[in-house]
C-alpha cells in the first residue's frame, strides 16, 4: 500500500459499517461517509442473508411452507406463523375452534415478550452495559422452557397447523405461565431501576434520534417505532384478528419522538402482553384443537388474500395469490422491518456514530427478516 | 443554578440505585449449569430427529406408504420397500396375500427443518422425534442416518 | 556501595514482579466477578476455581502470530503496547506499601506518579494512528481527548491534597494521616469541608483516566469493533491489557494514600501493609463493580461532565480550601 492518506479538513471518508459487526444485528452493510465522527451520508446495503422464501412459498404446498416462516424472524417466530396460518385459514375457509385460537393468542404474547427481553438485552449492550443482556436472557429462559415443554422446539417454532393447533397444552404449562407473570414483573421493576432511571442511559438517548410522525408514515414504519412517534394503530386494535377483541389491554403511545420513546414503548408493551396472557389463561375454554372436517389438500379457490398481524416489529402481512392448485401463486412477506430500516438513511444524517447506532438499536432490527 | 445542582444529585442516586442491584445479584446463585459436567433432561416433547417405532414382533410399523416423503418440505425422507407374499387363513381357504415390507428409511438430517408434518401425516404411528441433541461432527455423511440400522442396533 | 545498588535492584524487581502478577491476575479476578454479578461463573474450567486460566492465557498469546497491517507505521504499531505498560509498572517503584515497604522513596514522588501517568495516553495515540485503521484512528482521537481533560480535575484535587499536608512524599502523605480514620483525608476537616466531593471527583478521574467504563470509549467494544487495539492480536494486546491493569492498580494505590489513610488501620492500632493491600483490593472491586452496571457515556457526555461539572467543583474546593487554610 502507499503511503499515508491525507485528508484534507471538510473531506469525507467512508467507513464501512461492515456486514460483520457487533452493533449491526445481523449481516447489514451502512456505508456511512463521515466528516470526523458526523455523518454526511448513509447508505444501506441489503441482500447480505437473501434466502427466497417468497419463491419457496410459490414451489411448496401450503403445509410445506410453514417451518419457512419462523426463520424469517427468528425471535418472534409465532407471530409470523399465526400470520400465515390465519391467511391461509381465510383462503380455505377453514373454521379454528375456540381453544386453539386462545392458545394461539397465549403463545403468541409469550413469544412476544421474549422479543421484547432480547432486544432490551441487545440494546443496552449496544450502549456499553453488558449486564442486563444477562438478566433479561435468564427471564427469556422460562418463556423458552414453557414453549419447549408444549411445542418442543425453542427458536423456530412450527406449532400452529391450519385450523388449529400440533398438539395440546397441558395443566403443567398453565401452572409454569402463572408462575412466570409476578415473576416477570418483579424483573420489570428491576430493569426499570437499573436501566431506564439511569442518567448515563437517560443521557445516551434522551432527544437521540428524533423521527417525526410525518417521517414514520412516508416510509410506512409502524410498531414501536411509529408509537413512540404519537401514531396510535396497532393491528390488534384498530383491525382486529382471533380472539383480541376479547382481551381487555392498552396500546402504549409516546409522544418525544425520540429513541426513549420507542425504548419506553416496548417495556410497557411487556407489560400489556402479560396483562392479555393473565386473561387468556383465565378464559381458556375447553374443546378440542382442531376442527373435525379438515381437507386433506388444502387448495383455496382463486383469488387475492391479505392477513396483518402485529408481531414485535410492527405490522406483519401476508398476501396469498392463490389460483387454485396447491401451491399458491404469489406468496409475499410484507415484512416491518423493512420500512423501519428504511428510515435509518434519512433519519441519521448529521449525527454522531455513537448516536447512529444507538437510533439503530431503538429500531429493533432483525436483519433476516429484511431480506428474506 | 438549582436545577444544575439537582441533577447531578439525583444523577448520583440513580447510579447508586443501579449499583444495589448488581450488588444483590453478586450474592444470588449461579444459573448456568455446568455443561458437559451436569446435563438437563430434555422435556416429553422435545424434537430430536426422527426415529422408526417397532410393533412387538420387532419390526418397524412402518408399512412403506409414503406419505412422510411425500410431506416433507425439503425432501430429507428417501424410503424403500419390496412386497412380500404372505399367507393367511380366510374363511378355510388359504390366500396368499401381499404386502410390503420396509428397506431402507434414509434421512437426511442436514436440510431437516424440524417441521414435524412427517410425524403428523404418518396414519400408522411408526416414527416419532427422538430426544437426540449431542449430535456434532466433522462430516455431513454423519448425518445421514440409516434409520432401519439405527432400529436394529437399539433391538440387539 | 554495592549493597545499597543490590537493595534497589532487589526493590525494582519485587515492585515489577508484583505488578505483573497483579496484571495478570485482575484479569482473572475481573472475569469471576463479572461472572457473579451476571449470574454465572465465569472461568472454572482451568485449574480450581479457574486460577490457572491468566497462565493460559498468556500462553496461546505468545503463541499467536504476531501480524502487522501492511502499510502500517512499524516503529509506532510496535512501540505503542510498550509505552503503555513500561509506565505503569514504573510508578510502582515510588509507591509506598508500608513504613518500611517501599522500593524508591522519593520527595516529589505525586508528581513522578502524575508524569508516568501522561504517557499512557500517547500509547494510545501511537495505536491508533500506527494502525492505519479508521477505526482505531477515531477510537484514538477520543482516548486522548478523554485523557487530557481528565487530567485537570484529578491534579487540580491532588494539589489541594498537596496544599493540606505540605508535602509531595507519598510517605509523609501518609504519615499526616495515621491514627485512625478520623484523620483521613476522606473526611471534612475544618480546613477543607468539601473533601468528600473532592474524593469523589478524585475517583471518577482515576476511572476515566485508565479508559475503564462506563468512560472507555477507546475500547468501545460495540460501536467500533475494537477501537484502538482493532488490529493487534497476540502479545501487543496482552500487553495492552495487562497496562492496563497495572494502571488500574497505581490508581487505587494513589486513591488509597491521598485519601484513605495508605497502610493506616481505620482505629489506628496496627498499621501495616495488609491493610493497605486490603484498601487497593476493595477499591478495584469497586471499580470492577461499576464497569459491568453501567452502560457508555457518550463522548461530548464524557467531555460535558469534565468541562462543566468536574473541573468548576475541584476549582471551588481548591480556592475554598486555600482561603480555609489562611484562616485555620
Amino acid at each position: 500500500m502507499s503511503g499515508p492518506i491525507h485528508i484534507q479538513p471538510g473531506e469525507t471518508f467512508t467507513l464501512n459499517v461492515g456486514p460483520q459487526h457487533p452493533a449491526t444485528h445481523g449481516v447489514l452493510r451502512v456505508k456511512m461517509e463521515m466528516d470526523g465522527e458526523y455523518i454526511v451520508k448513509a447508505e444501506t446495503v441489503l441482500g447480505y442473508i437473501h434466502r427466497m422464501h417468497e419463491l419457496m412459498g410459490e414451489n411448496r404446498t401450503y403445509p410445506q411452507v410453514l417451518p419457512n416462516l419462523s426463520r424469517l424472524d427468528y425471535l418472534g417466530a409465532l407471530g409470523y406463523t399465526h400470520g400465515h396460518v390465519l391467511a391461509v385459514e381465510r383462503a380455505a375457509g377453514i373454521e379454528v375452534p375456540e381453544r386453539a385460537e386462545y392458545i394461539r393468542a397465549i403463545t403468541v404474547e409469550l413469544n412476544r415478550v421474549a422479543s421484547h427481553l432480547f432486544w432490551f438485552g441487545a440494546f443496552v449492550m449496544d450502549l456499553g452495559g453488558f449486564t442486563p443482556l444477562m438478566y433479561a436472557i435468564e427471564d427469556r429462559e422460562y418463556i423458552l422452557d414453557m414453549l419447549e415443554a408444549v411445542t418442543g422446539s425453542r427458536l423456530t417454532y412450527c406449532y400452529y397447523r391450519f385450523g388449529g393447533l400440533y398438539n395440546d397444552i397441558d395443566d403443567e404449562f398453565v401452572d409454569r405461565a402463572r408462575a412466570f407473570i409476578p415473576r416477570m414483573r418483579k424483573s420489570l421493576k428491576k430493569y426499570d431501576a437499573l436501566v431506564t432511571g439511569n442518567i448515563i442511559f437517560r443521557k445516551r438517548l434522551d432527544g437521540i434520534g428524533p423521527i417525526s410522525a410525518e417521517m414514520c408514515r412516508k416510509y410506512g414504519a409502524t410498531g414501536p417505532v411509529a408509537r413512540g412517534a404519537g401514531i396510535d394503530f396497532d393491528v390488534r386494535k384498530n383491525e382486529p384478528y382471533s380472539v383480541y377483541p376479547e382481551f381487555d389491554f392498552d396500546v402504549p403511545v409516546y409522544d418525544e419522538c425520540d429513541s426513549l420513546a420507542r425504548y419506553n414503548v416496548r417495556m410497557d408493551e411487556m407489560e400489556q402482553s402479560l396483562r392479555i396472557i393473565e386473561q387468556g389463561l383465565d378464559k381458556l375454554p375447553d374443546g378440542p384443537i382442531m376442527p373435525k372436517k379438515k381437507p386433506k389438500l388444502i387448495k383455496p379457490p382463486a383469488g387475492d388474500y391479505y392477513q396483518a398481524v402485529e408481531t414485535a416489529r410492527g405490522s406483519f402481512g401476508i398476501r396469498i395469490v392463490s389460483d387454485g392448485t396447491k401451491n399458491a401463486y404469489r406468496f409475499k412477506l410484507r415484512s416491518p422491518t423493512y420500512s423501519n430500516m428504511s428510515l435509518f438513511d434519512e433519519a441519521c444524517e448529521g449525527m454522531m456514530i455513537m448516536d447512529a447506532l444507538a437510533l439503530m438499536g431503538s429500531l429493533d432490527l432483525v436483519i433476516p427478516e429484511i431480506d428474506r | 443554578m438549582g436545577a444544575y445542582f439537582s441533577e447531578i444529585f439525583r444523577g448520583l442516586q440513580s447510579l447508586a440505585t443501579g449499583l444495589g442491584i448488581t450488588f444483590k445479584e453478586f450474592f444470588k446463585p449461579v444459573v448456568t449449569v455446568p455443561y458437559p459436567f451436569e446435563t438437563i433432561k430434555m422435556s416429553e416433547r422435545y424434537r430430536g430427529h426422527i426415529e422408526l417405532i417397532e410393533s412387538e414382533e420387532g419390526t418397524p410399523k412402518c408399512v412403506a406408504c409414503g406419505m412422510c416423503q411425500r410431506a416433507c418440505p425439503s425432501g430429507c425422507i428417501s424410503l424403500a420397500s419390496k412386497s412380500v407374499e404372505y399367507e393367511v387363513e380366510v374363511k378355510g381357504e388359504v390366500k396368499t396375500k401381499k404386502r410390503k415390507v420396509l428397506t431402507k428409511y434414509n434421512l437426511n438430517f442436514t436440510t431437516c427443518s424440524l417441521c414435524g408434518q412427517c410425524v403428523e401425516s404418518c396414519n400408522f404411528n411408526a416414527i416419532t422425534f427422538s430426544k437426540e441433541y449431542n449430535l456434532a461432527s466433522g462430516r455431513k455423511e454423519d448425518f445421514h442416518f440409516d434409520l432401519l440400522n439405527r432400529l436394529e442396533e437399539r433391538n440387539s | 556501595m554495592s549493597l545499597t545498588i543490590l537493595n534497589v535492584v532487589i526493590a525494582v524487581v519485587i515492585a515489577i514482579a508484583f505488578a505483573a502478577l497483579n496484571a495478570a491476575y485482575l484479569v482473572w479476578a475481573e472475569r469471576r466477578g463479572a461472572g457473579r454479578i451476571q449470574r454465572r461463573p465465569g472461568p472454572n474450567v482451568n485449574g480450581p476455581l479457574g486460577l490457572l486460566q491468566p497462565p493460559a492465557d498468556g500462553l496461546k498469546l505468545m503463541t499467536k502470530q504476531l501480524v502487522i497491517p501492511g502499510g502500517a507505521d512499524k516503529a509506532l504499531f510496535v512501540v505503542a503496547p510498550v509505552l503503555a505498560m513500561v509506565p505503569a509498572i514504573m510508578s510502582f517503584v515510588t509507591i509506598p506499601f508500608s513504613e518500611n515497604v517501599v522500593a524508591r522513596s522519593m520527595n516529589i514522588g505525586v508528581l513522578m506518579i502524575f508524569a508516568f501517568a501522561s504517557l499512557g495516553g500517547m500509547a494510545i495515540l501511537f495505536a491508533g494512528w500506527g494502525s492505519r485503521n479508521k477505526y482505531g484512528v477515531m477510537a484514538a482521537v477520543r482516548a486522548v481527548s478523554q485523557n487530557i481533560s481528565y487530567e485537570i480535575p484529578m491534579l487540580i484535587t491532588v494539589i489541594t491534597i498537596v496544599m493540606m499536608t505540605g508535602t509531595m512524599n507519598l510517605k509523609e502523605l501518609v504519615a499526616g494521616q495515621s491514627g485512625g480514620i478520623w484523620n483521613w483525608n476522606l473526611l471534612p476537616s475544618l480546613s477543607s469541608p468539601l473533601m468528600p466531593v473532592a474524593f469523589l471527583i478524585f475517583f471518577v478521574c482515576t476511572l476515566a483516566e485508565t479508559n475503564r467504563a462506563p468512560f472507555d470509549l477507546g475500547e468501545a467494544e460495540s460501536e467500533l469493533v475494537a477501537g484502538f487495539h482493532t488490529e493487534y492480536g497476540s502479545m501487543g494486546f496482552g500487553l495492552f491489557f495487562m497496562g492496563e491493569y497495572a494502571n488500574i492498580v497505581i490508581g487505587a494505590s494513589l486513591i488509597t494514600i491521598l485519601f484513605l489513610g495508605g497502610w493506616g488501620c481505620p482505629l489506628g492500632l496496627f498499621p501495616s501493609v495488609w491493610w493497605f493491600l486490603l484498601k487497593i483490593y476493595l477499591l478495584i472491586f469497586s471499580f470492577i463493580w461499576i464497569r459491568w452496571t453501567f452502560p457508555r457515556t457518550t463522548i461530548y457526555g464524557l467531555l460535558n461532565l469534565s468541562w462543566k461539572i468536574l473541573i468548576p467543583i475541584s476549582l471551588f474546593n481548591l480556592l475554598l480550601t486555600a482561603g480555609l487554610l489562611k484562616v485555620f
